[in-house]
């Protein structure tokens, strides 16, 4: 069943849509998009499921055949992304509907929430860059009314500089994709990689790899590109930049991550040791942000790029492992070139268990600084204190998060971080490992800011020495309890995620592994030009590659180099 | 040995639910936990004794390395013991100490969860599962001293605690995930286990004179001496005396500080003889032994005298370690001997806290009468530490000079035990004796005995180390000998009569004379600390006051960078997204040889270049003119213009669209520049000159990347498909059309989409607004960058 590839960004448009058929009834809008979100949810399991068993699914849009129509792909990065979309989705609405204001809600939250998910989806999915690009708008434009959505001024002043900067991020793209057709007259990922992986000028090739390292740097916030999201995620409601977080700058990671493995592995060298290094930088710089920062959900917002900064550092040691191993293998270094190449694997697995655990655990953090403000009417740290004696449960759940952020064992963010150190040492980048654990030590900082100021310290004007008010003595606001709920779901995600991470690291380099196996193929099919039985027998593998492309449009670009060969 | 820790960490969970079920019954009941363990070790002790090991393994995350393997040895068996049964102690002490206390539950789940965490890490055969219990007993020691959250001076020193031991934990960390890659690189059978590391270490399977194993010791030995508190890093320890005083007898002293010395004894069969390692040790450990008990001699608070004789100690230890297979046994009976008559002491400075409302024990005397049984506990115990006979603590005396015999540093170091012995025996006349002796003094007239739970615990430390010294065969003897020849190797274990050493003879001259020292030192106090009050100056220069300089550089450097980069303004952020972008993809450009890019002026069309023109004057223009009007106008040249270029090229379709486009753009600009402000400038000269630098330069890299497009071609572009397959199989003759709705309708969906959503924003920010009354919002946003 290959629409099920389609679902996940059909289902979230179809609500959208039929939000708006009834404008003028939140409580219907409420229901349609429950039921939507845990229709996307359902959707990315059932793909999740069919990834796991077929390895890659694809779907040709509108019935024309790669690379001349669009594809969506979905491999196992895609799935598990398009299923963390789902998780997102669904804890967000549960949580906007215990947070989120009439205002709001009669003027098109839901349907833009709802229209947001599908572009994200779309971006996971698609298998054309310019069609990720159309994507990308959905999502940017939807983001952006979700972002300046009740008019608040600063909300006003977050989100125009949101859209200015995230504009120029498209341009960009567009530039990119405009070069890339220009040289390669092509628009699918699959065939570009094939293409491009027999070029004799890849440094024209990188040069619009940086074109769409500067345009996805922008969308991930990483350094130097990442002033839009300090300055917008403290503003709007809590649950919007709790989604944000959840999937917002995961899209720009994301599309790093496809583009990177798959069309730009020509310089790894040069490529990915940019990304390994703006991966660094930006981890040090966005945790030295949260550093001085006093607001909550200001500290959270600094700290999304700190730990973007580790998803794309995890990746570059990736690339660069990888290039050090095709030197080694070069060399007829066949053991030091494996070594390199499962540290490699153990790099980008762990970039992508980052990805993962950075959404949950993130979203939650900012749920909880929803639920503090709730109670509290403040973000301010020296206007909130008093929560560990007054609300304990809040308080685990605060602090539970905060660790697994902050990397401590045996949750989540340790176990991203030990893949990440080990991949690093592995691999032989031991700056950018010595950084991480700078950076780790400083997360520990402010995430114990929040808790100390936030949760330990007694409430504003009350005496050093005393506790505040008392369990049971504050009433629950309205709705205070319904955010509960996303809230608990997501910490007994992240704790399972933490105490199995047998199991969940294996999903995670599974998918690792298909991808670096992409590349290798490709080079492969380029090695057996000629031989026709050797290319019968590639063909048969079920991969990206074989299953955008088809096997008869692969056998017709290998064609031309097989009558050349003697 | 996974069970034990389960069931201390599972305790831990339902800590709270059982203190509200049982009430005061919870202590015991949940002491059950770590009583279990003890007794499981025990029955294992028999088997350690006679040189075997148990080992057991589970399977966690094999992926990342990460087993639950366990491995009981000598050195493992001491440490599991003590963790539980002072543990168990320590429970029922903590449950009549903070009886009442509206946390207490919360206090359960945290100190088990700190043994828990330490139990583990003691008994743990692999690298990563060792790091991961380390890092717990941070952060439950975290939790631990801040318990007494609403005091400032508690949450700081908890942080301090945290941050100190956690950079130490991740330099840790670093540290044996190197090891382990280590190991993997010398295809060791399992590169993640401690004692396959050790012994690839030690039998060579791992070149120990590399550079990577240095880099491994540093990282290791930063972690483990953080931990124990030793000089640079011994500073938090006296802080961490905000915590409740069941948390100092137990973490810091009997356990958690331990676990550096651990750790360094763990690897001591690995690394020993190496010179980094060795030097490190005894130098910083020395330092240590000396320095911090001086520290404590000038003292008077009951804790912090405590606190720094613990630091004291604990370098002690590991300048022992450092002094390689024949101190082992000193290293480990002193160890021993210290959680004994330490953690009673901690124990009894709370029962004086608690009887006696003091903490300070200048302000204090005469409280033998009135609490004679804390202070027959607190005798006994402080005789030990002073290392007066027949107690453990002379053995462990002996032992440890023993321990320095055939050494190259020999002499100096015996005058540092002895200087260390001098003032050790003051520091525990003044924690023994001081308080108890005298006229009453201070609030001593209405002080009392405590309660039989907070007796429980010290009594049974303190008798337990008169019954090691007067029959250490018993026990104290083979543990310490199972640990002493685990730490070095049991081929070189001490094969002397460890018992008959460790009886009481009154040969050593020495000893004797150090506590009749040490007690005239005490007599002589106040002299004393007047004598050294020079060293005051010390603070200025400590590490004390270098973390307190680290941290505040470390938050200005924050904040600087932050003030750069994220200072609020557009433009700014803009510039050097732009700026980034140029210089990349320039530099990208310069290293692609673009003086190979043939220049298209070959055959110019002259209408092409008044084109041009048009557009550069439009431009130059709209950058130029100093009227909204006018600028719109300008712009639309422009925009007619570039649609004019498209018809030359033959796209019509294309151009009428930007002529529609064009115009109602005009259009509406001028419509809405009637509502606008008055146009104002507020940009500076040289910011604008960065303006123009930066659009010349980014004109300059889309003309570039312009020529190399249309330039190179790698492979034949795809429309060709779409020209052949338009009319015939999709119907449609407008190949631009076709395109859009059926080729590609996926992207015209999503551009629709789009288009609804920003029609949808248009209304919604038209008629929502905050100061709106119908649709106001409740003002739930967040303040804005506030630049």
């Amino acid at each position: 069943m290959n629409s099920s590839v389609a679902l996940p960004v059909l289902i979230p448009f179809a609500t959208a849509i039929a939000c708006l058929f009834v404008w003028n009834s939140t409580r219907l809008q409420r229901g349609i998009t429950l039921l939507g979100t845990v229709g996307l949810l359902l959707s990315g399991l059932v793909l999740f499921q069919e990834v796991e068993t077929y390895g890659v699914v694809s779907i040709q849009m509108s019935g024309w055949s790669a690379p001349y129509g669009i594809t969506l792909v979905a491999d196992r990065l895609g799935a598990i992304m398009v299923l963390l979309n789902g998780v997102v989705a669904l804890t967000g609405v549960l949580y906007a509907f215990g947070s989120i204001d009439k205002g709001r809600e009669k003027f098109g939250f839901y349907p833009l929430l709802s229209a947001m998910f599908g572009g994200v989806s779309g971006a996971f999915l698609t298998g054309d860059v310019f069609n990720l690009y159309v994507w990308f708008e959905v999502v940017l434009m939807s983001s952006f009314v979700l972002l300046a959505l009740g008019g608040e001024r600063p909300q006003l002043e977050g989100a125009i500089k949101y859209v200015t900067l995230n504009l120029l991020s498209s341009t960009l793209f567009l530039v990119g994709i405009g070069v890339l057709y220009g040289f390669a007259g092509t628009l699918n990922f699959a065939d570009l990689a094939v293409k491009l992986a027999q070029t004799d000028r890849p440094e024209l090739i990188t040069v619009t790899a940086f074109i769409f390292l500067c345009a996805f740097g922008i969308k991930a916030a990483a350094f130097p590109f990442f002033f839009w999201l300090p300055a917008s995620y403290h503003t709007p409601p809590p649950v919007v930049s709790g989604v944000f977080a959840g999937v917002l700058t995961k899209v720009g990671v994301y599309a790093i991550f496809r583009m990177f493995s798959l069309v730009y592995t020509q310089e790894m060298w040069l490529t990915h040791f940019i990304i390994l290094w703006m991966g660094a930088i930006t981890m040090l710089t966005g945790v030295l942000g949260a550093a001085v920062q006093t607001d909550i959900r200001r500290i959270l917002a600094f700290h999304s790029i700190s730990q973007i900064g580790y998803m794309l550092s995890g990746f570059g040691i990736a690339g660069v492992g990888i290039s050090a191993a095709m030197a080694a293998g070069v060399e007829g270094q066949a053991e030091r070139a494996a070594m390199l190449t499962a540290g490699a694997g153990m790099a980008l697995a762990g970039a992508i268990f980052f990805v993962l655990h950075h959404s949950l655990v993130k979203m939650n953090l900012f749920f909880v600084a929803g639920a503090v403000k709730k109670l509290r009417n403040a973000e301010e740290l020296e206007q909130v204190g008093g929560l560990y004696h007054a609300r304990p449960f809040l308080g685990a759940m605060f602090l539970i998060p905060a660790l697994s952020l902050a990397g401590i064992p045996i949750l989540s963010g340790f176990w991203a971080k030990l893949a990440l150190v080990r991949a690093g040492l592995e691999v032989g980048t031991y700056a950018v490992v010595a950084i991480s654990l700078v950076v780790s030590i400083l997360t520990l900082f402010s995430m114990t800011k929040i808790w100390a100021n936030g949760f330990w310290a007694p409430p504003p004007d009350t005496p050093d020495g005393e506790r505040g008010s008392d369990p049971g003595d504050e009433e629950d606001p309205p709705g205070y309890r319904l955010m509960l709920v996303p809230i608990v779901t997501l910490v007994v995600l992240m704790v399972a995620m933490s105490v199995l991470v047998g199991p969940a690291f294996r999903v995670v380099q599974k998918a690792a592994d298909q991808l670096l196996a992409d590349r290798v193929y490709i080079q492969q099919l380029w090695e057996s030009s000629g031989k026709i039985e050797r290319i019968d027998a590639l063909l048969e593998e079920r991969n990206y590659v074989t299953t955008v492309l088809g096997e008869e449009y692969l056998r017709a670009l290998l064609m031309p180099i097989e009558e050349e060969a003697p | 040995m996974l069970i034990a820790t389960l069931l201390i960490f599972g305790a831990a969970l339902v800590g709270p639910v059982v203190h509200r079920l049982l009430g005061r019954f919870a202590a015991p009941v949940l002491a059950l936990a770590p009583l279990a363990g003890f007794i499981y070790f025990l029955r294992e002790a028999k088997r350690i004794f006679e040189g075997g090991s148990v080992f057991e393994n589970w399977n966690w995350a094999p992926e990342l390395g990460v087993m639950l393997g366990f491995r009981l040895d000598g050195l493992a068996l001491l440490f599991a013991l003590l963790v539980t049964g002072v543990g168990v102690l320590v429970v029922v002490y903590a449950g009549a100490y903070l009886k009442g206390h509206v946390h207490l539950g919360r206090f359960y789940s945290y100190l088990l969860g700190f043994m828990g965490s330490m139990l583990g890490l003691v008994l743990t055969d692999n690298v990563i599962a060792l790091f991961v219990f380390w890092e717990l007993t941070s952060i439950t020691s975290y939790l631990l001293i801040g318990f007494d959250h609403q005091r400032k001076a508690a949450r700081d020193s908890a942080l301090q605690a945290l941050l100190v031991t956690g950079i130490g934990g991740l330099a840790l960390l670093a540290g044996l995930v190197l090891l382990g890659v280590l190991g993997m690189q010398a295809s060791l059978d399992d590169p993640w286990s401690v004692s396959g590391l050790i012994e690839g270490l030690a039998g060579g399977a791992i070149d120990r004179d590399s550079g990577l194993v240095h880099g491994a010791v540093v990282l290791i030995l930063l972690g483990a001496l953080t931990k124990s508190a030793i000089f640079p890093f011994h500073f938090w320890l006296p802080g961490a005396m905000e915590a409740p005083t069941p948390v100092s007898a137990y973490l810091h002293s009997s356990t958690m500080v331990k676990a550096g010395i651990f750790l360094i004894a763990r690897f001591q069969q690995g690394f020993s003889g190496m010179a980094l390692w060795d030097t490190t040790l005894v130098v910083l450990g020395g330092i240590t032994m000396v320095g911090t008990v001086f520290l404590a001699s000038r003292q008077t608070y009951y804790k912090k005298l405590l606190a720094y004789s613990t630091t004291s100690s604990l370098g002690a230890m590991a300048m022992l370690l450092g002094l390689g297979a024949n101190a082992a046994v000193g290293a480990m009976g002193y160890l021993f001997a210290h959680a004994m008559f330490k953690g009673a002491l901690f124990l009894v400075a709370g029962n004086v806290d608690h009887g006696a409302h003091e903490k300070d024990t200048e302000k204090v005397g005469g409280l033998a009468g009135k609490m004679p049984l804390t202070f027959a506990a607190a005798l006994l115990a402080a005789a030990s530490m002073a290392g007066v006979a027949p107690m453990l603590g002379f053995a462990a005396k002996k032992l440890m000079k023993y321990g320095l015999h055939g050494s190259e540093w020999e002499t100096i170091l015996v005058v540092g035990v002895t200087a260390f012995s001098v003032m050790t025996a003051m520091v525990a006349c003044m924690v023994g004796v001081l308080p108890f002796i005298g006229k009453l003094k201070g609030s001593a007239g209405e002080a009392h005995e405590v309660s039989p739970g907070l007796l429980f615990g010290p009594l049974v430390l303190a008798v337990l180390g008169v019954v090691a010294g007067v029959m250490p065969g018993w026990f104290a003897a083979p543990l310490i000998a199972s640990a002493a020849s685990s730490v070095a190797g049991a081929e070189k274990s001490v094969s002397i009569g460890l018992g008959s050493l460790m009886k009481a003879d009154l040969s050593m001259a020495l000893t004797v004379g150090a506590i009749v020292a040490g007690v005239v030192l005490f007599v002589v106090r106040a002299l004393w600390r007047r004598a050294t009050s020079p060293v005051e100056w010390l603070d200025v220069v400590g590490p004390a006051r270098m973390y307190t300089r680290s941290v505040s550089g470390t938050l200005w450097l924050a904040w600087w960078q932050t003030r750069i980069l994220q200072n609020g303004y557009l433009r700014h952020y803009v510039w050097t997204i732009l700026g980034t972008t140029i210089a990349l993809v320039g530099y990208g450009l310069y290293r692609s040889g673009i003086e190979r890019i043939p220049l298209p002026i070959d055959q110019p069309f002259y209408f092409e270049i008044a084109l041009v023109m048009f557009i550069m004057a439009g431009a130059i223009g709209a950058s130029t003119i100093r009227t909204r009007l006018a600028v719109v106008s300008v712009l639309g040249i422009v925009g007619f213009a570039i649609a004019a270029v498209y018809v030359i090229f033959g796209a019509f379709d294309v151009a009428m669209t930007q002529f529609a486009i064009e115009t109602l753009i005009v259009i509406i600009l001028v419509l809405v520049v009637y509502h606008l402000p008055r146009f104002r400038s507020f940009s500076t000269p040289i910011s604008r000159w960065m303006d123009v630098l930066l659009a010349l330069g980014f004109g300059a890299m889309m003309t570039v990347l312009a020529l190399l497009a249309a330039d190179v071609t790698l492979s034949g572009p795809i429309s060709d498909y779409f020209a052949e397959n338009a009319a015939p199989v999709a119907y449609g003759r407008n190949v631009v059309n076709v395109i859009l709705v059926d080729f590609r309708a996926t992207d015209t969906f999503g551009e629709i989409v789009v288009l609804a959503l920003a029609a949808l924003g248009v209304m919604t920010l038209l008629r929502l607004r905050a100061s709106n009354p119908n649709g106001g919002t409740e003002g739930d946003g967040g303040k804005g960058e506030g630049a």
